[in-house]
C-alpha cells in the first residue's frame, strides 16, 4: 500500500548553521497510529511544521496523498489537521466561531452538524458560546482539536496533545484519538509521555538530533528491545556481592536487601536457573522476587542515550 | 480560489471591527469632530478662504483622508500582526489557501472598515460646513484606491514588524507627519516656493490633492499625477507583498 505521508531525504538548516533536521526519510501509512518519540529540541516539531507548511524546507520532498506539498500545496493540505504544540487561540472569538472560522478556512462548505458533533465528541459543546480566554488551559487543547477536526481531515498531527492535561483528560483524549483511527483517520503524534507511545500507537518512530535513529511496529520493538528484570528481596543484608556470582552481573540496592538480574527472554537460556542454584550455595537466602518487563520509556532512554 | 476561505478570513476580521467597534469608529468621529472645533473655529477665522472655498470646508477632504490613511494602516498592520504575536497565524499558513487570498481577505477586510469609517467622517463633517462633491464617482475611487493601497502597507508594516512598538513606529513617525505636512489643512500652493518643491516628494500630497479635487476642482497638482502617484504606490506595495510571501519573510522560516 502506498504511504499517506512520505517524506524523502528531508533538511532543515538555519542561518545559524543549525541543522535541525538531517536527511529524514519516513513513511506513514494510511489508517495507523504514529507516535514519534524524541528528546526536546531533536526536531519533532519542525519536522511538522514542514509537512504542514509552516516552514520551508531545506531539502528534500513530502508529498501527502500523493500531492507534492509545494507544488500541489492546496490539495495536500486540505487533507491535514494540526494541532500544535503551543495553545494558540484567539482569546476573544467564542468557541463556535473559531472552530467555524477553521473550517472555512480549509475551503469547506459551512455544516453547523458536524461542527456540533465535534464540539460535543470534545465534551465542548456547552462552551460553545464562550469566550475562548475564559476557558481552562485542558479546555483550550481540545478548542485546537476542535479546530483541526472542523474540516474533516484524513490526517491529524498532534504535537505533544497531553502535555499539561490532566490523567482524567487524557484518557478521554485518547478515547477521542481512537475513534478518529476507526474512523480512518491516519493519527501521527509526538509526545514525551511515552506510556502514550505505548498505549496508543501502532508504530513508533525515535529521532534524535534532527534524524530518524528507528522506526518500528509497537509489538516488535517492544520484543525485540524488551528486557526482563529480576529482583530478588534477600532475607539477609548483603554487603557485597559474592565472588561466585560475579558473572551474573548483579546489581546490589543500596540497602543491601536485594540483588536485580537482568535477563533477555528471548535468549536461549535465562540464566534463572543457575542463578537461583549459585545463590543457593553462596548461602544467600531469599524472601520474595519480582519479574518487570522493561517499558518504552526504557528503550527509548537507552537509544537516545547511545553514543 | 479558495473563496471560502477569503471569505471566512474577511468576516473573522469584520467581527472584530463591530467587536471594538467604539474604538474602530466612536474615537476617529471624536477626534475628527476636535479638528472642526479647533481648525475650523479657531483658524478658520482667521483664514476666510482658500482658493474661493471656506476655510471650514476646505480641510473636509484632508481630514477624510488623513483618518482614511492612518487607520487602513493601523487596521491591516494590527489584523495581520496579531495572530503573528498570539501565534495563531500557524492555521492560516497551513490552510489550504494562496497568499495572494490571505490578502484579499486581510486587506480587504482592513479597507472596507476604513471605507466606512471615512464615509462616517464624511457625514460627520457635513454637521459641521455644508458640503458638495462635484464628482462622486472619482471621490469613491479615491478613497478606494487609497483604502486598500495604505492597508497594503499597513500589511507589510504588521509582517515586518515585531513588536508593538514597531507596530506603532512607522504610523507615529513616517505617515502622520507626511499627512500632516501633506496638505490636509492647507494648499501646498500657501508656502514659500522653496517648501512647496520639497512637499512635492511627499506622497501623500498627491492623495489629498486629488481627492479634494473630487470635492471642489482645486488641485495643488494635476489629477492625473495624483492618479498614477496613487496607483504607483499601490503597485510598489503589491511587489512587496509577493516578495514577502514567495521568501516568507518574517512568516516562516
Amino acid at each position: 500500500m502506498s504511504p499517506i505521508i512520505s517524506v524523502s531525504n528531508l533538511s532543515k538548516s538555519y542561518g545559524s548553521g543549525f541543522k535541525a533536521l538531517n536527511g529524514v526519510n519516513l513513511d506513514i501509512v494510511k489508517g495507523e497510529i504514529f507516535a514519534l518519540l524524541g528528546p526536546n529540541g531533536a526536531g519533532k516539531t519542525t519536522l511538522i511544521s514542514i509537512i504542514c507548511g509552516i516552514a520551508n524546507p531545506s531539502e528534500g520532498r513530502i508529498s501527502i496523498g500523493g500531492h507534492d506539498i509545494i507544488r500541489d500545496y492546496r490539495a495536500a493540505r486540505s487533507m491535514i489537521g494540526l494541532v500544535p504544540q503551543e495553545l494558540h487561540t484567539d482569546a476573544f472569538e467564542s468557541v463556535w466561531a473559531t472552530v467555524s472560522f477553521s473550517r472555512g478556512l480549509f475551503g469547506k462548505p459551512k455544516n453547523p452538524d458536524h461542527i456540533e458533533k465535534v464540539l460535543r465528541d470534545l465534551s465542548l459543546w456547552d462552551k460553545k458560546d464562550s469566550k475562548i480566554i475564559t476557558l481552562s488551559g485542558g479546555m483550550k487543547r481540545r478548542v485546537m482539536i476542535a479546530k483541526a477536526l472542523s474540516h474533516e481531515p484524513q490526517i491529524l498531527f498532534l504535537d505533544e496533545p497531553t502535555a499539561g492535561v490532566d490523567v482524567e483528560l487524557r484518557k478521554g483524549m485518547w478515547e477521542v484519538v481512537r475513534k478518529l483511527q476507526a474512523s480512518g483517520v491516519t493519527i501521527i503524534l509526538t509526545t514525551h509521555y511515552i506510556e502514550e507511545a505505548e498505549e496508543m500507537a501502532d508504530r513508533i518512530g525515535v529521532i534524535n538530533k534532527g534524524e530518524i535513529i528507528l522506526i518500528e511496529d509497537k509489538a516488535t520493538l517492544m520484543q525485540k528491545l524488551g528486557k526482563k528484570e529480576l529482583t530478588l528481596q534477600l532475607q539477609n543484608k548483603l554487603d557485597a556481592i559474592p565472588a561466585a556470582l560475579a558473572a551474573y552481573n548483579l546489581e546490589l540496592s543500596e540497602d543491601g536487601h536485594a540483588v536485580t538480574y537482568d535477563y533477555d527472554t528471548k535468549g536461549d537460556r535465562t540464566g534463572i536457573t543457575s542463578l537461583l542454584n549459585d545463590l543457593r550455595n553462596a548461602g544467600v537466602r531469599i524472601s520474595d522476587l519480582d519479574t518487570r518487563q522493561s517499558s518504552l520509556e526504557d528503550i527509548f532512554v537507552s537509544l537516545v542515550r547511545a553514543p | 480560489m479558495n473563496y471560502r476561505a477569503i471569505r471566512a478570513i474577511y468576516l473573522f476580521e469584520m467581527a472584530r471591527t463591530w467587536r471594538t467597534l467604539l474604538q474602530s469608529i466612536v474615537s476617529p468621529v471624536v477626534s475628527t469632530s476636535l479638528y472642526f472645533v479647533v481648525f475650523g473655529a479657531a483658524i478658520g477665522s482667521r483664514i476666510t478662504e482658500v482658493e474661493g472655498v471656506s476655510y471650514g470646508t476646505f480641510i473636509v477632504p484632508g481630514l477624510v483622508m488623513l483618518s482614511v490613511l492612518t487607520q487602513s494602516i493601523s487596521n491591516a498592520s494590527f489584523g495581520i500582526y496579531f495572530p503573528k504575536f498570539a501565534g495563531t497565524i500557524y492555521e492560516i499558513l497551513s490552510a489550504p489557501i494562496s497568499y495572494f487570498e490571505i490578502v484579499i481577505g486581510y486587506v480587504g477586510a482592513a479597507a472596507t472598515k476604513s471605507i466606512i469609517l471615512g464615509l462616517i467622517i464624511l457625514a460627520t463633517a457635513g454637521l459641521f460646513v455644508p458640503l458638495h462633491i462635484q464628482h462622486p464617482v472619482w471621490m469613491l475611487t479615491f478613497l478606494v484606491l487609497t483604502a486598500v493601497t495604505f492597508s497594503l502597507f499597513g500589511f507589510i508594516i504588521g509582517i515586518w514588524a515585531d513588536g508593538f512598538e514597531k507596530l506603532q513606529m512607522i504610523p507615529m513617525l513616517v505617515v502622520t507627519p507626511l499627512t500632516f505636512l501633506g496638505g490636509s489643512f492647507y494648499s501646498v500652493n500657501m508656502l514659500p516656493s522653496g517648501w512647496r518643491t520639497l512637499t512635492l516628494f511627499n506622497p501623500v500630497v498627491y492623495l489629498i490633492s486629488g481627492f479634494r479635487w473630487s470635492f471642489y476642482e482645486i488641485a495643488d497638482v494635476s489629477v492625473g499625477l495624483s492618479l498614477g502617484m496613487t496607483a504607483g504606490f499601490l503597485m510598489a506595495c503589491m511587489v512587496i507583498v509577493a516578495w514577502i510571501f514567495r521568501t516568507g519573510y518574517r512568516l516562516k522560516n
